[in-house]
């Protein structure tokens, strides 16, 4: 147990913070020595030597380059490109009319002010969570802290649909807290109602305040501890040392938290979709336009919130380049936890570790207990008062159930595997190599499907292929079975390139160096010496950007087929029906097949280090 | 004809020039060594040798062939690393056999070269073992070994006992020494330890700031550095500020002290007589000067006060002064100055030696 938490807090950290933002670590690990990092591609001119050398028409390195260009061509420029052209065009002249419109409805205008406030405020709870949280975890030991400390980034992985299904089932008018409450204090109706502001922000709390969390706990945990013992050494107290050594060193993670909170939240839609009550976020009013079949309306807005996106991470990258931090000293003092001994502080902080663990399974939990509720059977006790697997049976023999299973599974894996196979070509032409501008580019744009909200690219993509174009020729991806395929790649490679790079960059460039000099070609270096190395890391991110996929909701509910409905659209239609055990079962299968994959990635982790 | 030749090699990265237009030559069968300070650009230039970085400009001959543009997989030379880049995944013979391997060399074979290298590098019965299980000095043996196993036209040591203790340092160095001249192999050897370099090289480059400043064998580098760079960077030197009295010759030099106004006789070689009125400089070991107790009729004798006595063991530093120019003297017997008191320094004319900027 103690080594997958460890493991798992460590994938979470990799596949999470993603390369710009969280690469003070990998900086200090790999500071950029002047020239070691030039490779040569095998089309160099014919040497007098080598008599056995065949005539090299295409290199490697240029397939490689037309790999990757094609598709960010297809998968990110043109479609990102064809939703602002549209969106710019009224009857096939160019105008600015569609904003001028748009913006001019309060409705929307209200749509953009209340998804960044929420978004705002979310990123200021989570900090609030989150920060104190990780100070606890790893500067203090207690009893049991590991388990703790694991459970409390559980939320990470908990698909977004699941945890909101799982937050009506505790949470809502009618769910299992209202009930309690109801029966201690013999009210007439449910003391709350899980709608609007408040029902937003605690769930996003919930799920994300993980972020700063495990961000916050990763920067900690670089950080040098003799640094602070220098500060304390030269007279300055604890709160000082906090403030003007810890902090600021901290302010890299800090950044990347605040940065991955605000997106997430940005992109949020399954919580307002279901229980946002009368809060217009945009995410959610793009699907409405879309519904509505409104597409100039939800054009324009897919673009406005893009925009939005995108000026949120270029501020915030801005910010944290202004505060990098390479770590300096070579030798650390060893990094102690205090012990939290004396007897009452023990009991408060083991109190704590249990009732916040508690609060934190609890969503779970209750969707487990209604899995297995009777179908009608639950109407007004405080628990499902009779229980069945009627509801695991209907979902494993119904014909139509199974598809579903194995829809997602298949659409998942060929995107997982895909995405894999892309990142290796990646990561062959970025990592190590000299920063060239084309460098950067190439890693933005990898990255501009991760940062845009999944409605957007999902978006995007039906709008570039849903009928004949210059570009895309008679091609249409839209009503086929690739679309969700195409888009899981799309949204999730990034977080498989990011665990590609990180791997390969661990490894040490002196050892494809050595496979040179022993005179091994490139492909005997790459399948003897680099795939050998980095496929634990490979594929643990690979299987990330799996379960990811797995559960996902906010892309799939715009584009999918019903002849391919995923496991997300089988829960929705569920709760649409009221069959909540049989939502909630499919909730919980899917976690299963969640906690197993993550499990399998753990171990993954540990082989690799 | 020598067996490696580097021609005007420059290198620049980005806009820093690392290697800026050196020539020099190898022999065949020669202990060659780069020696010099870090960042110097004697690790570039090794790995242009070894085809890891391609030079901007110049040319390298190998065996009387331009192998410039050859990629490094194609050299067919062994190279050992300053972390000795043993592939972590394969135990120690899959290590050694992995350049026979991309040969696709018979499997036999391979076993008996890997056995040959490992025997040669006193590591027998180590085949199964993980490298990670293996101490600094045996991982620095299997990357002996492997560079060895593949018998290399050249052989190239990046730094390699950098990383290791003293005693086991110096222990490595000389079976090292004795194992690529027993093999009859040619080593390129870049270290910035100079008495590293002294105990292994047949000769040495002494590079400082991209480029090459002398090259020789380490008693003529030691004893008579040709450019002040090279004396500061080999050891402890006096360096003396002096300008050239005319009443110097050929053969003999007249120069007087800036500091002090002494007349030093300085035995001058090969027509290389400094300016008349440019301020130049001697060098002198400490080891070199003479120190008495009372003045002699001796030349190039200067009368001094000991200013500092600091023991180190078999030898101690008495630091000197002899009225302004300061001077430091390597003695075995310290007790026999006290500080404060007066004595004579001779500074014996063939020691000293006359510096080009």
């Amino acid at each position: 147990m103690c080594g997958t938490s460890l493991t798992f807090h460590h994938d979470l950290r990799m596949f999470w913070g993603y390369a710009p933002l969280v690469g003070v670590a990998q900086m200090s690990k790999h500071p950029a020595t002047v020239g070691q990092s030039r490779h040569r591609t095998s089309d160099g001119k014919a040497a007098p030597v080598s008599q056995r050398r065949p005539p090299v028409a295409l290199s490697p390195r240029l397939i490689l380059l037309l790999i990757v260009g094609v598709v960010l061509l297809y998968g990110v420029i043109y479609p990102n490109l064809h939703v602002v052209l549209q969106s710019l065009q009224r009857d096939g002249n160019w105008s600015l009319q569609n904003y001028r419109e748009i913006l001019a409805q309060r409705i929307v205008l209200k749509a953009i002010i209340s998804s960044v406030a929420i978004s705002v405020l979310t990123v200021m709870f989570c900090a609030g969570i989150g920060i104190p949280l990780a100070f606890l975890f790893e500067r203090f030991t207690f009893p049991a802290r590991r388990l703790f400390a694991t459970l409390a980034a559980l939320p990470l992985v908990l698909p977004p649909l699941v945890g909101t299904v799982a937050f009506i089932f505790l949470c809502g008018e009618s769910g299992i807290l209202a009930r309690v409450a109801q029966s201690i204090f013999h009210l007439e109706r449910a003391p709350w109602s899980l709608r609007g502001w408040p029902a937003l922000l605690l769930f996003h709390a919930y799920t994300m305040y993980p972020f700063f969390y495990v961000l916050t706990g990763a920067g900690l945990s670089r950080i040098d501890a003799a640094l602070a013992e220098a500060g304390r050494s030269l007279g300055a107290r604890r709160a000082r040392v906090l403030t003007r050594i810890v902090l600021p060193q901290l302010t890299p993670s800090l950044v990347a938290a605040a940065l991955l909170t605000f997106m997430t939240s940005m992109a949020s839609f399954s919580a307002p979709l279901l229980f946002g009550g009368g809060v217009r976020m945009l995410t959610l009013e793009i699907y409405t336009a879309r519904q509505r079949g409104d597409l100039t309306l939800a054009l324009t807005e897919t673009v406005i919130l893009a925009v939005i996106s995108l000026s949120a991470l270029v501020f915030f990258q801005r910010y944290e380049g202004t505060r990098r931090f390479a770590a300096a000293a070579m030798k650390g003092a060893a990094k102690t936890r205090r012990t939290i001994a004396t007897g009452s502080a023990r009991v408060v902080a083991m109190a704590f570790g249990v009732l916040f663990s508690l609060l934190l399974v609890l969503p779970v939990l209750t969707l487990v207990v209604v899995s297995f509720a009777r179908e009608g059977s639950w109407t007004t006790q405080t628990l499902p008062p009779s229980y069945t697997l009627a509801n695991y049976a209907r979902i494993f023999s119904d014909s139509a159930a199974r598809e579903v299973f194995l829809n997602s599974l298949s659409m998942s894996a060929l995107a997982a595997v895909a995405a894999l196979l892309w990142s290796f070509c990646v990561a062959a032409l970025i990592v190590r190599k000299r920063r060239r501008t084309w460098h950067r580019l190439l890693s933005w744009l990898i990255l501009v499907p991760w940062a845009l909200p999944g409605t957007v690219v999902a978006v995007s993509l039906a709008e570039a292929y849903g009928k004949p174009s210059s570009l895309a020729g008679s091609f249409i991806l839209v009503g086929t079975f690739w679309i969700l395929p195409v888009v899981y790649f799309l949204r999730f490679m990034p977080l498989v390139v990011r665990s590609v790079q990180a791997s390969m960059e661990q490894v040490d460039e002196a050892l494809d160096q050595a496979g040179r000099s022993l005179g091994a070609r490139w492909w005997q270096r790459f399948f003897r010496i680099t795939l050998p190395l980095v496929w634990p890391g490979a594929v643990a991110g690979t299987l990330l950007a799996f379960v990811i996929a797995l559960g996902e909701y906010v892309a799939s509910v715009l584009v999918f087929v019903p002849s391919n409905r995923p496991i997300s659209i089988a829960i929705a239609s569920e709760l649409r029906d009221f069959n909540l055990g049989a939502a909630a079962a499919y909730g919980v299968v899917l976690m299963a097949i969640i906690a197993v994959s993550m499990m399998v990635a753990g171990r993954l982790e540990r082989l690799r280090s | 004809m020598p067996l490696l030749s580097l021609k005007n090699i420059s290198k620049r990265f980005d806009s820093t020039p690392a290697v800026a237009d050196i020539s020099l030559d190898v022999e065949r069968g020669e202990f060659f060594g780069l020696l010099g300070p870090s960042g110097c650009g004697k690790t570039t230039t090794l790995r242009m040798i070894a085809g890891l970085e391609k030079p901007d400009a110049g040319t390298i001959e190998f065996d009387g062939r331009d192998i410039t543009d050859l990629p490094a997989e194609r050299r067919g030379f062994g190279m050992v690393f300053q972390n000795y880049a043993l592939f972590p995944h394969l135990n120690v013979s899959e290590n050694v056999a992995f350049g026979l391997r991309a040969r696709h060399r018979p499997a036999a074979e391979i076993k008996e070269r890997v056995k040959g290298a490992l025997e040669l590098v006193q590591l027998p019965g180590y085949e199964k073992r993980r490298v990670d299980e293996l101490s600094g000095g045996q991982q620095q043996r299997v990357a002996i070994a492997r560079a060895i196993a593949i018998e290399p036209a050249l052989l190239l040591f990046d730094e390699p006992l950098s990383n290791l203790d003293v005693t086991l340092r110096e222990e490595t160095r000389g079976e090292l020494r004795e194992l690529v001249g027993r093999l009859g192999l040619t080593a390129v050897y870049v270290t910035h330890d100079q008495e590293e370099a002294f105990a292994l090289c047949d000769r040495i480059s002494v590079m400082v700031g991209g480029g090459l400043l002398q090259t020789g064998a380490p008693r003529e580098l030691y004893e008579h550095p040709a450019k002040l760079a090279v004396a500061r960077f080999l050891g402890r030197n006096n360096l003396i500020q002096v300008m050239r009295l005319s009443s110097s010759n050929e053969g003999t030099g007249e120069f007087k002290t800036l500091q002090g106004g002494h007349t030093l006789r300085v035995l001058i070689q090969k027509g290389e007589l400094a300016p008349l009125n440019k301020p130049c400089t001697l060098a002198i070991r400490p080891e070199h000067v003479v120190l008495r107790h009372a003045a002699d009729s001796l030349e190039n004798t200067i009368p001094a006060e000991v200013r500092e006595i600091n023991f180190a063991g078999a030898t101690s530093t008495v630091k000197l002064d002899a009225g302004g120019l300061l001077l430091e003297a390597l003695v075995l017997q310290p007790n026999a100055f006290a500080v404060g008191t007066r004595c004579a320094a001779v500074l014996p004319a063939e020691r000293i030696s006359l510096l080009k900027e």
